[in-house]
């Protein structure tokens, strides 16, 4: 396990982040009260299930939160030259945002299909980011991506350039796009379940590559995903959220071998591994996820927790308690501190 | 013995490739290439592979929801008789089709969103000639009832439902006209990590409760580990390896299941991933390589791999592989 770095300040602070969707059938609260920081270099990996704002918080960090999303309170502040800069106080559509958008953070989205266009070919789609952001010629941008392409390990780089996205294989067109996101050098690179949506064989060549690029370029990683054997191989931090808020956050090797909050618990126990006992009923999460609009009081997850005590959870919302440096976990049975009401 | 209620000869299906104005046929993408396997009463068999690689094809030629190129998909039907469902026409077919169900990947895909649960779940009792309105309610009541819903519910619609509330409707609606052999094409690959493990122990206790017989398409070793008795590997349109699930998992035959074992993340940060990653990609099954199909990506290939193709060989009882040193190799 790589050693966690902390000499340095973080590159990025999430201040109890908060986001709100206003619906006509209700408010939708799917981020609430976020906190962490990304230190340069480091991977960070946030855990939970869909509906747990995972992904909205992503969103919040590029400024890309639509109507009729808002962001309600916190800060995120991005250490760019001295002083950080709150992200959230930054107009989205502003000069400074577009700036910060793509060429210092970068983002891998899910489903690369549904990134590329479809009517220009992967390559002018990467030179166009290179030309907005870098001062060069055309020519120049385009040997830099076919450089960019050799980086990421696709063979026949000059000919595939002018490949469209549908002509690729998942595979190869989720490579393009990380050559897209580390096109202009991020810092930061936010990769949103990079490797949903193909094989595990082809997982464990874009996370190997992953591996290599970020110690290469030394950038710093969110890596969102709701697979936790990925999270184990990649992440040196986690987070662990369910809706909406932080249930537990440590260093991976806590996560994994010395978990506090019952959440995480139960989460580690549900997964079949290739060393569980076969055919046998495993261990499951009591009860389904609440819809948004119907969150339990309390604490969100009482109603499926195994050791709820019964006057408090239910009534009073757990603060996430920092217990050690780096270390913190929301939940009664580790601290009293409670949200104010 | 009796008969394995499921018998796979030799199938095949090929799609054409057409080109040019006239739509000339040019070539063939073999997506299942003579596969064989059998599946007993009672038994799970998980159908594994990366995509494209014919698992998805050869379930849907035992389903006949498409037409195999050759093979014979014999069937043991209530009275023991041995049909074959290959050459069937539509009617032939009907009487067998409420007997053969399917599962499928995703729940939000596969519910008629205008429907309610009890349009969705008993359509099929209603085509199966359940006339009776009152009768299909009684149905659908208890079929929600086995697979842990409300029947309360039946009067909603499926938007009202999460994802494994929805998978949950989608098995009921597979289990309604009493199916015996169930195909499941990824039935959790959609699914939240907690919400998989319910669904899953859904499935085995269904399985012990109903005698159902399940063909389970996956990608997802560890899922298929958990739930199969057996395991079926495919690699471009052929099955590479076929045996018992704690066989195959304590000591693969061959290079290609083991390299898909290798893949999967460890969820411990402490067992590192292994480097012998598998390179490169999965050849076209419309111009597959020469000799065995996996030897461009073999770390074992020698020149005799390139030249000559494996037959799929007995390794040991029960536990057969397609690969020219499957007794030698320790993988």
């Amino acid at each position: 396990m790589p050693p966690i770095p902390t000499a340095t300040d973080p590159l990025l602070q999430v201040r109890d982040l908060r986001v709100s969707f206003r619906m006509d059938e209700g408010t939708v609260r799917a981020v609430d009260g976020v906190s962490f920081d990304v230190f340069p270099g480091q991977v960070v990996g946030i855990v939970g299930e869909s509906g747990c704002g995972k992904s909205v918080t992503m969103r919040a960090i590029l400024q890309l939160i639509d109507p009729p999303g808002r962001i309600t309170g916190g800060e995120i502040l991005y250490r760019q030259g001295a002083t950080p800069i709150d992200l959230t106080r930054l107009p989205p559509r502003g000069r400074l945002m577009r700036d910060l958008r793509g060429a210092e953070i970068a983002l891998i989205p899910q489903e690369p299909m549904a990134a590329f266009s479809p009517v220009h070919t992967v390559g002018a789609q990467i030179i166009e980011a290179i030309m907005l952001h870098e001062r060069c010629g055309k020519g120049q941008a385009r040997a830099m991506t076919v450089e960019l392409f050799r980086d990421v390990g696709i063979s026949m780089a000059e000919q595939r350039i002018d490949a469209y996205s549908w002509q690729m294989s998942g595979g190869l067109r989720q490579r393009a796009m990380i050559a897209m996101a580390l096109s202009c050098k991020p810092r930061l690179l936010i990769a949103d379940e990079p490797t949903t949506a193909i094989d595990v064989t082809t997982q464990a060549q874009i996370l190997a590559l992953l591996r290599e690029l970020q110690r290469k370029y030394d950038t710093a990683i969110i890596f969102i995903t709701h697979d936790l054997g990925v999270i184990a191989q990649m992440a040196n931090y986690v987070v662990v959220m369910y809706l909406g808020r932080i249930m537990e956050e440590g260093p991976v090797d806590e996560i994994f071998h010395a978990p506090l909050h019952p959440y995480t618990k139960a989460l580690l126990r549900s997964i079949p591994s290739l060393n569980s006992e076969t055919r046998t009923a495993l261990p499951v999460i009591a009860g389904t996820l609440p819809h948004p609009f119907n969150r339990p009081p309390g604490c969100p997850f009482h109603p499926r927790c195994e050791d709820i005590l019964p006057e408090r959870c239910a009534t009073a919302v757990p603060a996430l308690h920092t217990l050690a440096p780096r270390r913190a976990v929301s939940c009664f049975l580790h601290s009293e501190l409670a949200e104010p009401a | 013995m009796t008969a394995p209620l499921l018998d796979v000869r030799g199938l095949r299906k090929f799609f054409p490739i057409a080109k040019g104005m006239l739509r000339r046929v040019t070539g063939h993408v073999r997506a299942v290439d003579d596969v064989s396997f059998t599946v007993q009463e009672g038994e799970a068999l998980g159908l594994v592979g990366e995509s494209g690689c014919g698992k998805t094809t050869t379930a849907r030629c035992i389903l006949r929801a498409i037409d195999p190129t050759e093979g014979q998909v014999l069937y043991r039907t209530r009275d023991d008789t041995i049909v074959d469902l290959a050459p069937m026409s539509a009617t032939e077919l009907g009487p067998f089709r409420k007997e053969i169900q399917m599962i499928f990947q995703d729940p939000f895909g596969s519910l008629n969103p205008r429907m309610t649960l009890f349009d969705n779940v008993g359509e099929p009792l209603l085509v199966n000639g359940m006339r009776s309105r009152r009768e299909r309610m009684d149905r659908v009541a208890e079929l929600l009832r086995l697979v842990g819903l409300r029947p309360e519910f039946m009067h909603r619609f499926p938007h009202a439902f999460s994802g494994g509330q929805r998978q949950r409707i989608g098995i009921a609606r597979a289990l309604a006209t009493g199916p015996r052999l169930v195909v499941a094409d990824e039935p959790v690959s959609a699914l939240d990590v907690s919400v998989q493990a319910q669904v899953l122990n859904l499935l085995l206790e269904l399985q012990s409760r109903l005698r159902l017989t399940f063909l389970f398409v996956a990608h997802d070793l560890s899922v298929v580990r958990h739930i199969c008795d057996r395991v079926a590997v495919m690699y471009v349109g052929q099955l590479v390896e076929l045996a018992a699930t704690d066989a195959v998992f304590r000591r693969p035959r061959h290079p290609y299941t083991a390299a898909l074992m290798r893949a999967v993340p460890v969820p411990d940060p402490r067992v590192s991933g292994t480097n012998a990653i598998l390179k490169g990609e999965v050849p076209s099954p419309a111009s597959p390589p020469s000799g065995c199909y996996f030897h461009p990506r073999c770390m074992f290939a020698e020149e005799r791999c390139q030249r000559e193709a494996p037959t799929l060989q007995e390794v040991t009882p029960g536990h057969f592989a397609r690969c020219h040193f499957a007794t030698e190799l320790e993988l």
